[in-house]
C-alpha cells in the first residue's frame, strides 16, 4: 500500500490515528499528574476531530453525534473531574517515579507490533482508508493496559482505564463507522458514571489507607498462611 | 409483553424508590415486595413463553427464548429470597457496625438497580446493550463491596472495579470485532447487533473475524464469570462486601456471565464449522475447575471458601457447556440452576453462621448445630450439596457432565473425577469442626429466617430426585437451541 496514492482524507485520518497513538506512549512515560490528565485530554480532542472527519467524508451522520459526545465526555468533562480531583487531593505536584522508562517504551513498541501482527486477517476485509485503524486502536488498548499494570498510584491507573476506553470507542468508530447509537449512548453513559465511581473511590481510599498508593492494598492474599 | 416490560420496569422503579427511602425500617420491606413482583411478573412471562415459543418485543429491542426465559425466572427467584434474608440481616449490620442511613439508601437502591443490570442483560436483543448492562451491574455493585469502607473492603472493591474493568473493556472490542464481521453481511446497519438477525445469517460471517472477537469476549466476559487466571477479583468482592451481595453475585452475576459467553459460543459454533470456541471453553472450565478446588483447602475465610466452590463450579459449566452435545448441554444448564440455588442459599446460611460467631475467619466459628441447630444443619446440608451427594440436584447435574465427558473425551474424566474429590476435602475438611466442634463461650443464636433456605435446598432435593416434567421441557427446549439436538 502505497501512502501517497491514498485519498487526502485517507491521509488525514492515518495521521490523526498515529498522533492517538502518540498520546498513548507519551502518557506511557509521563510521572507528572495533571500533564498526564492533559495528555489524555488530547487523546479525546484527536478522537473527536477523527471521528468528525469519518463523519464529514463518509456521510454517516450520526457519527457527528458521537464527535461531539467524545468531544465533551472524554476531552472536556472527564479530564476536568479529574483534575478537580487532583487538586483537591492535592496530588497534583505529585511526580510518579516510573522504573526503566525505556524498557517500558519498547515494550510498548513490541504491543503495537503484537497489534498489527493479531490484526493481519482482519485487516483484509477493512475498507482501504482503515486498514491500519484497526491495529492502531488495539494498540491503544494494550497500551492503557500497560499503563494500568505498570503504574502504582490510583489517578494513574484510571487514566489507564479511561484510555483502554478511547481505543475501544476509536475502534468502533472508525472501523465500522459507529456502533448502533443506543449503543454508543449505553457505552458513553457507562464511562461517565465509572468515571464518578472512581473519583468516590480516591476518597474512600484516602480514608481508609491514607494514600492513593494502590501498592498499600495488600492485605487480601490469595491464600492465607 | 406486558409481562415482560413489568419484570424490567419494576426493579428500574426500585432503584429511584430506595434511592430516597432506603434508609428506613421498612426499606428492607420494600425491597421484598419489589423483588415479590418481580418473580411474579418472571413467572408471568414464562408461561407465556411456555406456550407461545420465542418472544420479540414489538422494536426487536428485547429477545426471550427457552434459554433466557429460565434464566430470568431463576435470577428472580434468588434475588426475592435473598431480599427476605437480607431484611433482618442489614437491620443486624446496621446495629453492630453502625452503617449510616447515606449507606442503606445506596445498598436499598442499588440491589434493585443490580436486578435491573442483570435482567437486562439476560432479556436485550443487542449484543451492544448487553455488554452496557454486564458494565453496568460492575458500577452498581463496586460501592457495595467497599459498603463497609474497612481498609479490605476498599481493597477488594477497587480490585473488583479494575479487573472487571479492564477485563469488561477487552468483551467491548469482542463486540466491535462482531458489529465489524455482521455489517458486511447484513444489510441494515443497525440490525446488525441483533442476535435473532445474527443467528439468521451466523453462517456467512467471516471465520478469522468471529474467531478474534470470540477470543476478546471469552477473556471479557470469561473474567466475570470467574474463570482462572481472571478470577482475582471475586474472592475478594465476595468475602468483603455486605452476604446478600455474595449471594446475588455468586447465585447470579456469574451466571449471566457464562450466559453471555454461551450465547457467544453458540453464533461463533454457527460461522466457524469448527469447534474452536468450544475447546477454549474447555480448557478454560477445566483450569478453573482444578485450580479452584485446590485454593479451597488453603481459605481461612469462610466467605472466601465459598467463593472458590463458586470458581470450582463455574468452571464445571464452562467445561461442559464447552464440550457442546445435547447431553452435556442440558447437563451444564441443570447445573446453572442446581448451583445458584444451592451457592446463594449457603451464602444466606454463611452470613448468619458469620453473625453468631462475630467473625468470617473459619477456626473461630464452632459448634453452629448446638448453637443454632437452623444455621447449622442449613451450612451442613447445603455444603452436602454443593459437593455433589446423591440425591441433591448438584449430583445429578455433575453426573450428566461426567457421562458426557466419557462419551466424548474419555480421558478427561480422570481429572475431573480428581477435582471432584479435592474440592469435597477441601470443603468438609473445614465444614466438620464449624457445625459440630466444641461451642466457644458466650456464643448466643441469632435472628435469623431460614425458610427460603430450606426451600432452596429442598427444590435442589426434588431436581435432584425428579425433575418436574414443565421443567424438563424447557430444560429439552433450551438445549435444542444450543446444542441443536435433544437429549431425551
Amino acid at each position: 500500500m502505497e501512502l501517497a496514492q491514498l485519498s487526502l482524507f485517507n491521509q488525514a485520518v492515518l495521521v490523526l490515528a498515529a498522533l492517538a497513538l502518540l498520546t498513548s506512549f507519551l502518557m506511557l512515560a509521563q510521572g507528572r499528574k495533571l500533564p498526564l490528565i492533559y495528555t489524555y485530554g488530547w487523546q479525546g480532542v484527536l478522537l473527536a476531530v477523527t471521528t468528525a472527519l469519518v463523519a464529514y467524508v463518509t456521510g454517516h451522520t450520526h457519527l457527528y453525534i458521537s464527535a461531539v459526545l467524545t468531544l465533551a465526555l472524554k476531552a472536556l468533562l472527564i479530564p476536568w473531574l479529574l483534575h478537580r480531583l487532583a487538586v483537591r487531593l492535592n496530588v497534583q505536584r505529585e511526580n510518579e517515579p516510573i522504573a526503566y522508562p525505556s524498557l517500558l517504551l519498547l515494550a510498548g513498541a513490541a504491543l503495537v507490533v503484537f497489534s498489527y501482527y493479531v490484526s493481519l486477517p482482519i485487516v483484509q476485509f477493512a475498507a482501504s482508508a482503515t486498514r491500519n485503524i484497526i491495529a492502531v486502536s488495539m494498540s491503544i488498548v494494550l497500551l492503557g493496559m500497560l499503563l494500568m499494570i505498570t503504574r502504582r498510584r490510583a489517578m494513574a491507573q484510571v487514566i489507564g482505564f479511561m484510555s483502554m476506553e478511547n481505543g475501544l470507542f476509536f475502534a468502533g468508530v472508525v472501523s465500522t463507522y459507529g456502533m448502533p447509537m443506543i449503543v454508543e449512548l449505553g457505552i458513553a453513559f457507562d464511562v461517565l458514571v465509572a468515571a464518578i465511581l472512581f473519583g468516590v473511590f480516591f476518597f474512600q481510599m484516602r480514608a481508609s489507607i491514607d494514600s492513593l498508593d494502590v501498592d498499600r492494598l495488600n492485605r487480601l492474599r490469595e491464600v492465607d498462611e | 409483553m406486558t409481562a415482560l416490560w413489568l419484570t424490567l420496569l419494576i426493579p428500574l422503579a426500585g432503584i429511584l424508590l430506595l434511592a430516597f427511602v432506603g434508609h428506613l425500617r421498612a426499606a428492607g420491606w420494600i425491597n421484598v415486595v419489589l423483588s415479590g413482583s418481580t418473580f411474579i411478573t418472571s413467572l408471568w412471562l414464562a408461561l407465556t413463553v411456555f406456550d407461545g415459543g420465542t418472544l420479540i418485543s414489538p422494536g426487536r429491542m428485547l429477545y426471550i427464548d427457552a434459554f433466557n426465559v429460565y434464566l430470568v425466572v431463576l435470577t428472580a427467584l434468588v434475588s426475592l429470597t435473598t431480599a427476605i434474608f437480607s431484611r433482618p440481616y442489614m437491620r443486624h449490620e446496621v446495629e453492630t457496625r453502625r452503617l449510616s442511613g447515606r449507606r442503606m439508601r445506596l445498598y436499598h437502591s442499588m440491589y434493585q438497580g443490580f436486578m435491573f443490570t442483570m435482567l437486562a442483560a439476560l432479556t436485550t436483543n443487542n449484543v451492544g446493550i448487553l455488554w452496557v448492562s454486564m458494565e453496568g451491574a460492575t458500577l452498581a455493585t463496586v460501592l457495595l463491596v467497599s459498603l463497609y469502607r474497612t481498609p479490605e473492603a476498599v481493597e477488594a472493591a477497587w480490585k473488583y472495579f479494575i479487573l472487571c474493568g479492564v477485563g469488561i473493556a477487552q468483551a467491548l472490542f469482542g463486540t466491535v470485532l462482531l458489529f465489524f464481521a455482521a455489517e458486511r453481511v447484513i444489510p441494515v446497519r443497525d440490525d446488525a447487533l441483533l442476535w435473532n438477525v445474527l443467528y439468521g445469517s451466523a453462517s456467512q460471517l467471516e471465520p478469522t473475524v468471529l474467531t478474534l472477537a470470540f477470543v476478546f469476549l471469552l477473556v471479557g466476559y470469561g473474567t466475570k464469570v470467574g474463570l482462572v487466571p481472571l478470577h482475582n477479583w471475586l474472592p475478594d468482592a465476595h468475602s468483603e462486601g455486605p452476604t446478600p451481595m455474595s449471594a446475588i453475585l455468586s447465585g447470579l452475576l456469574l451466571n449471566v456471565a457464562l450466559y453471555s459467553l454461551v450465547r457467544v459460543k453458540m453464533l461463533v459454533d454457527g460461522s466457524l464449522q469448527n469447534n474452536l470456541a468450544g475447546h477454549l471453553m474447555m480448557g478454560f472450565g477445566l483450569l478453573s475447575f482444578m485450580v479452584a478446588g485446590l485454593f479451597l483447602h488453603r481459605q481461612r475465610d469462610i466467605k472466601r471458601m465459598y467463593s472458590y466452590s463458586s470458581i470450582e463450579h463455574m468452571g464445571l459449566m464452562t467445561f461442559a457447556f464447552g464440550i457442546g452435545g445435547p447431553l452435556a448441554t442440558f447437563g451444564a444448564l441443570l447445573h446453572m440452576t442446581v448451583h445458584s440455588l444451592t451457592k446463594s442459599a449457603i451464602f444466606v446460611t454463611v452470613g448468619h453462621a458469620a453473625q453468631i460467631a462475630g467473625t468470617q475467619t473459619i477456626d473461630k466459628i464452632r459448634g453452629l448445630i448446638m448453637t443454632q441447630p437452623s444455621v447449622g444443619w442449613g451450612l451442613l446440608i447445603g455444603t452436602v450439596a454443593i459437593a455433589g451427594f446423591p440425591p441433591f440436584g448438584v449430583f445429578v447435574s455433575e453426573f450428566l457432565v461426567l457421562s458426557a465427558t466419557m462419551k466424548s473425551w474419555p480421558w478427561l474424566t480422570v481429572p475431573l473425577l480428581v477435582g471432584l474429590a479435592i474440592a469435597f476435602a477441601g470443603l468438609f475438611r473445614h465444614l466438620h469442626p464449624m457445625v459440630y466442634g466444641e461451642v466457644p463461650e458466650g456464643q448466643k443464636p441469632v435472628r435469623a429466617n431460614m425458610l427460603p433456605v430450606m426451600l432452596q435446598l429442598a427444590m435442589v432435593l426434588w431436581l435432584g430426585i425428579a425433575i418436574p416434567v414443565f421443567l424438563a421441557k424447557w430444560f429439552e427446549q433450551a438445549t435444542i437451541l444450543i446444542a441443536g439436538s435433544s437429549p431425551l
